[in-house]
């Protein structure tokens, strides 16, 4: 019986000098008057991590009393950690995000609202359609400092043996163009009546944000404004797009339904495999492609297509956003940390890291962004043409992107659902979701 | 028409189908281990894989050129060293303190039978269900007012809590296994509860013990959202919440470091099961002997 009480006396002895140790270091107290700001990055890369350290550190070595704190967050659970934070007081004082998370925490009241707290030369540095996708009912939320298209990454040789016209930013394919282009570059290699090369692949896990942002080229927009309310509606316009990517799964078989449940990631295989001659990804995946494609593999950065007689390149986006919020220990500080973090030097240096492109026009200018390498001057080319995505400032679009939107679509390019059954999916239902937020 | 089996052949036909029940056991459980091992060898695999290799769409067991690079990125990210140890800090109290709470309140629950406690058991199973999105702000509230966000013995209390009904559920069933008649022997002899308790009832649960305690750490050691929404210092930060960091928007990871991060994440979980399973099956057979 000694040995069980030595262990229980052992165990209970342990339990409390775990709880002594885990008990060391208490919260820091600032006693000497220095403001402390906790600011929470999203950046994930190591490059984009390291360039924002560098910018923290090179703030505080210059302001000793507003130091500002490096706080790592993750982009998969930034939500629900922020909207527990704000509920229980104890939010983040500069918070790094998207523009789509914006209006529901400003309806909330739990970001500040930065007019009046930025410098002249910074907004006026930002065009208007970046700083309307933080506006609020008039108040400015969020500086938009990141922002990326969504672009074709195509297979070169592949392109070059089916001798297809190079499209670029001034004269993109049409829409039509690029179905013709993917039927070229459809192939059975080895005539066993299978294809081996499919023109494109559509990665549809997440389909909403790329379905309502890529409506705007053929004019569409699915959410609309009618009589101060948000409604969405489905009209042809809208669903152009989604149609021709059914069209290429389920008749043309230009496109792999295989694909269809794949994130970006998961189709690069297939792209360094041959498999695939194009994917259309978010501008940033470039560096993935840099990174993992085969020596000797030859990739470009090519336009999405435009719509005809429609809305042309135009495509929506929500650009990456640092807010302040509003109770935050200083937010004068605080925002003039967002400022100093987005100055045109600094503004190019985070994009080089995140592979994305700054809002920014003096950034935007920099000669280490107008070069052809990996596809930047491309992307740089594309800026004009984006615009707010039309789900900025509709309260209730995670609701109906996850509860509705979400399934349809994919039902929808399965082939399971029908046009007029994904239109009804996406109006009837949708539109009782954004009611119970206007109420 | 085949023959009955002469007598002197059947005793090795019987083993015959004996040894050959046996090999078939074998090969099921030899199937079952590697269904078993088969995530965390392909995590230490990936772990020693260049990018090329990762996006490559032909998988490969063994890497090709295995390099430790991707263990040298993850380090350089980011603070894995000292999230292990937070880790280990609050899995380890957690674990023993759920466990030093749950043996009373477990031996109550069965030996003391009443309205009361089938309440507690019931209750018990209640609050499993709770989704924690439920009772994350108001437990968020409540720790701001004792002063213990952003502290890892706040983050000890609130694992304390959630681990505790199934710790208490697990024990009662060891504690029903223990024959009341030793204890009643132990009161013949003179023993107040207490004793009884800690000199005849624990030793005999010294198996049910190491199962619960196994438990509890691990649960502690993988949870993930309340150590992201309580600990807001990034010296806190506990290990599952640093593996998030490898992930970017849409999904996108890196995977090589998250692998080599993640196999590192899962050692020490082993190594305490190493540790204890030897304890765990001597007080199985201590049981055996005493029942």
């Amino acid at each position: 019986m000694r040995a069980p009480r030595r262990v229980a006396r052992a165990g209970v002895a342990a339990a409390l000098s775990l709880v002594l140790l885990a008990g060391c270091g208490g919260e820091e107290d600032a006693a000497d008057g220095t403001v402390t700001l906790d600011f929470l990055s999203l950046a994930w890369q190591s490059e984009s991590v390291a360039a924002h350290k560098s910018l923290v550190d090179a703030w505080n070595a210059a302001n000793p009393d507003v130091r500002v704190r490096y706080v790592q967050g993750s982009w998969d659970n930034v939500h629900d950690q922020l909207l527990t934070s704000f509920m229980g007081g104890e939010a983040p004082d500069i918070i790094h995000n998207d523009a789509s998370d914006l209006t529901d925490f400003a309806n909330g009241g739990y970001l500040a609202d930065l007019t009046g707290l930025l410098p002249e030369e910074l907004l006026a540095d930002i065009p208007r359609r970046s700083w309307d996708t933080t506006t609020y009912e008039g108040g400015v939320y969020g500086v938009p400092f990141l922002q990326e298209p969504r672009v074709l990454i195509a297979n070169t040789r592949l392109l070059a043996e089916a001798g297809v016209r190079t499209p670029t930013a001034d004269r993109p394919w049409t829409w039509g163009e690029f179905e013709e282009v993917a039927a070229r570059l459809t192939r059975d290699t080895d005539g066993d009546g299978d294809t081996d090369t499919y023109g494109v692949a559509w990665s549809m896990k997440e389909p909403v944000s790329q379905s309502v942002n890529l409506s705007l080229s053929t004019g569409g927009r699915i959410f609309h404004r009618e009589d101060g309310e948000n409604v969405i509606r489905y009209d042809a316009a809208d669903s152009t797009v989604a149609e021709l990517v059914h069209r290429q799964v389920n008749e043309d078989g230009t496109a792999p339904d295989s694909s269809l449940g794949m994130s970006g990631s998961d189709t690069l295989p297939g792209f360094f495999a041959d498999r695939y001659a194009m994917l259309p990804l978010n501008f940033s995946f470039r560096q993935q492609v840099a990174q993992q494609a085969p020596d000797g593999f030859e990739w470009s950065v090519l336009p999405m297509p435009a719509g005809e007689g429609g809305g042309g390149a135009a495509q929506g986006v929500a650009p990456q956003t640092l807010s302040v919020a509003e109770d935050a220990e200083d937010r004068r500080a605080a925002a003039e940390f967002v400022a100093f973090l987005t100055r045109p030097e600094n503004a190019v240096e985070l994009a080089l890291g995140d592979w994305m492109l700054p809002t920014g026009e003096t950034a935007l200018a920099d000669p280490s962004l107008d070069t052809a390498e990996h596809g930047w001057r491309t992307g740089v080319e594309l800026t004009a043409h984006l615009r707010p995505s039309p789900v900025l400032g509709v309260r209730g679009y995670p609701e109906w992107k996850d509860k509705i939107a979400t399934p349809a679509f994919q039902e929808y390019y399965r082939g399971a659902l029908s046009l007029d059954e994904l239109r009804e999916r996406l109006t009837d239902d949708g539109n009782r979701v954004l009611d119970r937020y206007q109420r | 028409m085949s023959a009955a089996p002469t007598p002197a052949k059947a005793p090795r036909a019987r083993r015959a189908r004996r040894a050959a029940g046996r090999a078939g056991q074998y090969v099921a459980l030899a199937c079952y281990l590697v269904f078993l091992a088969f995530p965390l060898v392909w995590l230490l695999s990936t772990s020693f894989k260049s990018p090329q290799e990762l996006a490559s769409i032909v998988p490969t067991w063994i890497p090709r050129e295995p390099s430790l690079e991707n263990y040298r990125l993850a380090f350089e990210a980011h603070p894995l060293a000292r999230s292990a140890l937070n880790s280990l800090l609050v899995a380890g109290s957690a674990a023993l303190i759920s466990v030093a709470v749950a043996v009373p309140a477990a031996y109550v629950m069965v030996r003391h039978r009443s309205p009361v406690s089938r309440a507690g058991t019931a209750w018990i199973l209640i609050s499993q269900m709770f989704p924690l999105v439920l009772i994350i702000i108001p437990l968020f509230l409540i720790l701001r007012n004792l002063q213990l966000i952003n502290s890892l013995p706040g983050l000890v209390l609130v694992y304390v809590v959630w681990n505790l009904p199934f710790s208490l559920w697990m024990l009662q069933g060891y504690v029903r296994a223990v024959p009341p008649t030793l204890e009643e022997a132990a009161a013949v002899d003179g023993a107040g509860r207490l004793r009884t308790l800690t000199g005849v009832v624990l030793p005999l649960l010294a198996p049910g013990l190491v199962a619960t305690l196994m438990f509890s750490f691990v649960t502690a050691w993988n949870e993930f959202f309340f150590a992201l929404v309580l600990l807001k210092s990034p010296e806190r930060q506990t290990m599952s919440v640093i593996l998030t960091h490898f992930v970017g928007a849409e999904g996108v990871a890196d995977l090589g470091p998250l692998a080599a991060a993640s196999f590192l994440a899962t050692l020490p979980s082993l190594l305490f099961f190493a540790l204890l399973q030897r304890r765990l099956v001597n007080g199985m057979l201590a049981g055996a002997v005493k029942g």
